[in-house]
């Protein structure tokens, strides 16, 4: 069965590595994208943040297009996507009224019947076949970052522990690489505030990474490109205030791809602005830390 | 043909505004068998039951029909006045012109025509009611207490020095409860131990206390006055008529590891043990998941894996082979006293509604700990000698923070209640961390202060104006690992503030629940319990010791959250109860039972399955030589409650309920 | 009152009857613990933290809280709302106030964040998606941000993370028609 696959905006520009090594890993694995036809913006945080039913209504469009083409189920690899796409399906099974108000503007048969998946999930879901296929990672400890909208709200977004997930550990640990235990993982990365009030990004950044780094991690994996070009782009600003923390950030999918020996080009691993290639060969810099346990 | 006395109530204007009562008594006076019809503004004054009186005088009646309010009401006072006119108090019937009425309707005509039919319809119910005769039954004057925390020992104390007996049951292997834990006690700081050590041993030894430790009550049946409890006593694996206690079985077991219970994990105990020096009975228990021998056993090992306590006994007390044994005691009343528990942070909750808060680390943070942990470091007994020393390197804090409502006032995490207690001890516990670590600081994050009680507020202040604790008005919105301290981020709404505390210590100031357990107790006994479990009281104000099973009183921290003095007045008031009903010989009890009609019954028993109270017993029906002919239902009247399942499960109809027979209820209802 | 008798709709006048009537809160439910505060990754740079928005609500002072500028630096992390014990949901008032001061007077957000929405809205409602570039431009423009991190577009470029040409969807009539049945029931223009 095919999976019904949302990229979001940015995978089209600033995040195109995370679509380009989430298709070459998925395909290595076995499973079949079919992107949703002629989908559009979810709406992100200006919809919301001034609009709610302008904010469905948008992401609502793209799951009526998704029921259009007979998709059971859409992943969404942005983590903003995931949230508000899950958002519309909860919004328009919850709140009759609006969902009323909302079922005209879509234009096309609307049951509500797709789910919504993040990329964690996913990987989730194909632990097994990672492992069996990968070579381990060794010596290669990394923080897990989820950030806020992959958790939260818990009833909306109906995934993992939202105060202590596992599902991204339980990934990384199935590469072969060693998660390891940190307490930033859920803070926020400051996400829409990005162009308009830089420098909050830029300190929310760093107390994220300063942590990641004191906790022994080599590398942050993200499932979301808000959070990668806030902790990638954002990096150098980071450093201008404080010690350097040189950590690269990468998408899992370009992890798993790099368990899975995939091309690092065909993996977009040149991309970043804080470059992983030392990664892909160095031993541990530092002793490696206890692998954190499913309970966080 | 009847002679019946019709009496309207108008209740004030409750029911004259909407009812036309001199046209009710009008009407129903025109009744055949109505021989007297009156209406009155207040039926139930003096001079209302006089009216009653003198018609029965007067007219020699032979039934009564009142209408006015609920019989819940007034149906006693209504028979008392028949019955002080030499009637048979059962002939007086009530018909409730009022709740099913007059306060339910507007249209005075529809609504006086709903009266007219209300009270034909009790007429011709007590045209056909007989004289019956309440049932008397005698009471066992031995009580059952189940719990030996401060309310158990306080109930049972009170109920034996007043003359009862009573059997004191208690699930750990010491009576106790968690008072035994506490290091001191709001608001005067006297030593826990010192004031209750002496009312557990003055328990053990009264001449009419049967103490039963390390037993549970595994079921009852029965009803005040005559209940019958079978009760478990859990194998100790040590014969406790041997036991003298000395210890020495203690010293030689090898496992010397088990994280002790009554030091909340923060001290260690052997397999065999007893829970702490002061216990009582001061007889050891072995602890079979843990004892090497048993686990051998477990694995099916042949050879006896360990026995090093029962090679030391001088008494050979010690009996690998003890089973749980069972005992039956009659009683007459029950107070429950089963205390509580406290909420735990931990992912896993044992109640559906519960949930744990990730954002504290679901527990998982060493040197977060809850209350009672708090009263076994501060405790000079306890495993750290009285040093508050942080469970992850036994270092002092210098720096504690205290969190209040954890799991209370918190609809999110499962708990709306408030626990009480929790705003006094954690005041009792920055005094205590203060007169302990003098260069210590003390923070609280609080959302109210509530400390009502004799000298409650006072202690609270002293702990802000005198000890130096910094009370922060707002919740922690998370707990943090971080190096060797736990990181709290909180917020202190009176200055609008956030606050950052790198703490060595954090203790949580968690809900109060009731114990494990407590529903299946409940629902042996009978008794209801809320949301939470905590036991109902009969009515929150005019009833609070008792339940709504009658002989079945409650006491201390399984009702609701309550602190010692709480306790210990609950508790006395449920023995005051229970010494209220046995200073009875006999209790009288309504007649409004089934009775079986022997002759008829084919024996199907579907009665019996169908009783919800198992009132229903089987009789053995013999001719004059003795032999057995068939056997009939028979209904127990002491068990009976009068709900009429039976009479409308029998198939013959040879079951009726006194006071409500078959007969009765459709001639009223053919009457409406 | 029969049981069948339609209950009356309360018309509350107050901010938190507005508020009810568009986010379903009940902003009573609040009892100032201060949780969402205490958690909230922007609370040090918010002139008024959440529980104080709340609060002002809960006091209908309507022209104080739409008027504040900390309402504009929420991040809808959503962390208040999952804490809240007692469910109040934070994140979605402050998003009900901000749709309330857009609806009442654009100008009320921080001219950054107003441009930064409204560019953004802008792309959604001219392409279907969101163009980057022509984001940043109109970012700029509007803001008048010209400066700030100009130097990280040849970067951006470099890397392949910037596409030069917008990509319009052919429903982008589609989407145009959503904004307007949306300005529709709100009564009024989106800024965009």
């Amino acid at each position: 069965m095919t999976l019904g696959y949302f990229p979001g905006c940015s995978l089209h520009s600033g995040a195109k590595e995370y679509d380009l090594s989430l298709r070459a890993v998925l395909q290595a694995l076995g499973v079949e994208l079919t992107e949703v036809r002629d989908w559009s913006c979810c709406g992100a945080s200006s919809a919301h943040a001034t609009n709610h039913t302008l904010a469905v209504a948008l992401s609502a469009r793209n799951l009526a297009l998704a029921e259009e083409q007979g998709l059971a189920k859409v992943m969404a690899p942005c983590a903003a996507c995931f949230n508000r796409l899950a958002t519309a399906r909860h919004v328009m099974a919850h709140d009759e009224g609006l969902a009323t108000t909302i079922r005209p503007m879509l234009t096309r048969p609307f049951n509500n019947q797709v789910e919504v998946q993040n990329v964690v999930a996913l990987f989730k879901g194909l632990t097994e076949v990672i492992a069996a296929k990968m070579t381990p990672l060794s010596h290669l400890n990394v923080a897990c970052y989820y950030g806020c909208l992959l958790v939260r709200p818990p009833e909306v977004v109906a995934f993992d522990d939202p105060e202590m997930p596992t599902s991204m550990e339980a990934v990384v640990a199935a590469t072969g690489a060693t998660p390891v235990s940190w307490s930033k993982r859920l803070e926020c990365c400051g996400a829409g505030l990005s162009l308009s009030r830089t420098a909050s990004v830029v300190r929310m950044g760093r107390e994220i990474l300063a942590d990641a780094k004191a906790h022994g991690a080599q590398a942050v994996v993200v499932a979301c490109p808000m959070c990668h070009s806030n902790l990638d782009l954002r990096q150098a600003a980071m450093q201008r205030r404080g010690e350097p923390l040189d950590l690269p950030i990468l998408f899992l999918s370009q992890l798993v791809g790099m368990a899975l020996k995939l091309d690092p080009e065909a993996l977009g691993l040149g991309r970043h602005f804080v470059s992983p290639a030392a990664l892909q060969l160095a031993p541990a810099l530092i002793a490696p830390q206890p692998r954190a346990s499913l309970q966080g | 043909m009847s002679r019946i006395g019709v009496f309207v109530c108008h209740c004030g204007e409750n029911i004259g505004r909407t009812v036309d009562c001199a046209d009710v008594a009008q009407s129903l006076g025109e009744l055949p068998g109505v021989v007297h019809a009156a209406d009155y503004k207040y039926m139930c004054s003096d001079p209302g039951q006089q009216l009653v009186k003198q018609a029965i005088a007067d007219k020699q009646l032979d039934g009564v029909v009142v209408a006015a309010c609920s019989p819940r009401m007034h149906e006693k006072t209504f028979r008392r006045a028949c019955s002080n006119q030499g009637m048979n108090p059962y002939l007086c019937e009530m018909a409730n012109i009022r709740e099913h009425c007059s306060w339910i309707h507007e249209d005075r005509t529809k609504a006086t025509e709903k009266a007219i039919a209300l009270g034909r319809a009790i007429i011709e119910k007590v045209k056909r009611n007989q004289p019956l005769q309440p049932i008397r039954i005698p009471i066992e004057r031995r009580a059952l207490v189940i719990g030996g925390g401060i309310a158990g020992i306080q109930a049972a104390l009170d109920i034996a020095d007043g003359g009862g007996e009573v059997v004191l049951v208690e699930r750990e292997p010491s009576i106790g409860g968690h008072m035994s834990q506490l290091s001191e006690t709001f608001p005067t700081l006297d030593c826990s131990q010192c004031i209750l050590t002496p009312r557990m041993v003055e328990a053990y030894q009264h001449p009419r206390i049967k103490l039963m430790a390390y037993s549970e009550v595994d079921a009852v049946s029965g009803y005040i006055g005559n209940f019958n409890v079978k009760i478990r006593h859990k194998a100790r694996s040590v014969d406790d008529t041997k036991c003298n206690g000395c210890g020495e079985c203690q010293k030689v077991c090898p496992n010397k590891k088990i994280p002790s219970e009554f030091e909340q994990g923060l001290g260690r105990r052997t397999a065999i043990y007893v829970p702490f020096p002061q216990a009582v009975p001061n007889i050891p228990v072995i602890d079979r998941q843990n004892c090497a021998l048993f686990k051998g056993r477990a694995k099916g090992l042949k050879k006896q894996a360990c026995g090093k306590c029962a090679e030391v006994c001088g008494r050979q007390a010690v009996n690998f082979d003890q089973q749980d044994s069972f005992t039956s005691v009659k009683v007459g009343a029950i107070v429950v006293a089963t205390g509580y528990q406290l909420y735990s942070i931990a992912q896993k909750q044992a109640h559906e509604l519960l949930q744990g808060y990730g954002e504290y680390g679901y527990g998982t943070i060493p040197d977060v700990i809850d209350g009672l942990q708090f009263e076994r470091l501060a405790s000079a007994s306890g495993p750290t000698g009285g040093k508050i020393l942080r469970p992850s390197d036994g270092k002092e804090p210098k720096k504690i923070v205290f969190l209040s409502c954890i799991g209370s006032r918190d609809p999110a995490k499962g708990i709306s209640y408030c626990s009480k207690i929790c705003c006094m001890y954690v005041a009792k516990h920055t005094m205590l961390y203060r007169h302990k670590v003098h260069d210590g600081q003390a923070f609280v994050f609080y959302m109210d202060i509530r400390a009502a009680g004799k000298g409650y507020d006072e202690f609270a202040r002293r702990a802000i104006e005198e000890e130096g604790a910094i009370y922060l008005r707002g919740r922690v919105s998370k707990l943090e690992r971080a190096s060797d301290v736990v990181k709290v981020y909180g917020t202190d709404t009176l200055s609008g503030e956030n606050i950052v505390i790198d703490a060595d210590l954090v203790v949580l100031a968690t809900a109060m629940r009731p114990q494990p357990g407590i529903e299946s107790l409940a629902q042996k006994l009978s008794v209801s319990y809320d949301a939470h479990g905590f036991i109902n009281e009969a009515h929150p104000k005019l009833r609070p010791v008792e339940t709504n099973t009658a002989g079945i009183f409650v006491a201390g921290a399984c009702q609701a959250p309550r602190d010692i003095p709480d306790s210990v007045s609950m508790a006395s008031g449920a023995a005051t109860k229970v010494l209220g009903l046995f200073s009875n010989l006999e209790l009288e009890r309504e007649p409004t039972v089934a009775v079986v009609d022997e002759a008829g019954c084919a024996g199907c028993f579907h009665c019996e399955r169908v009783c919800p109270y198992g009132a229903v017993e089987h009789k053995d029906i013999r001719d004059r030589k003795g032999t057995l002919i068939r056997v009939v239902a028979n209904v127990n009247k002491g068990v009976c409650q009068g709900c009429g399942t039976c009479q409308a499960t029998c198939p013959s109809k040879k079951v009726e309920l006194q006071g409500f027979t078959d007969e009765q209820i459709y001639a009223a209802i053919s009457a409406l | 009152m029969s049981a069948s008798e339609p209950v009356p709709t309360h018309h509350d006048p107050s901010l938190s009857g507005e508020i009810n009537k568009l986010t379903g809160l009940n902003v009573a439910a609040c009892y100032q613990c201060g949780k969402c505060s205490a958690g909230c990754p922007m609370a040090a740079e918010m002139p008024r933290k959440p529980h104080q928005l709340l609060r002002l609500v809960q006091l209908n002072q309507r022209q104080a809280v739409l008027s504040d500028s900390s309402l504009w630096l929420c991040l809808t992390c959503e962390t208040c709302t999952s804490r809240c014990p007692n469910q109040v949901d934070p994140a979605r008032l402050i998003d009900g106030l901000r749709e309330l001061a857009f609806q009442q007077d654009p100008t009320l957000a921080p001219l950054k964040q107003r441009a930064f929405h409204q560019a953004f809205l802008h792309q959604i409602k001219s392409h279907g998606r969101v163009f980057e570039l022509g984001l940043v431009v109109d970012y700029k423009l509007k803001s008048g941000a010209l400066l700030d991190d100009a130097l990280q577009a040849p970067g951006m470029l470099w890397r392949g993370k910037l596409a030069l040409m917008p990509n319009n969807i052919e429903g982008k009539a589609e989407v145009r028609r959503i904004f307007e049945a949306c300005e529709h029931v709100a009564g009024e223009e989106i800024p965009s």
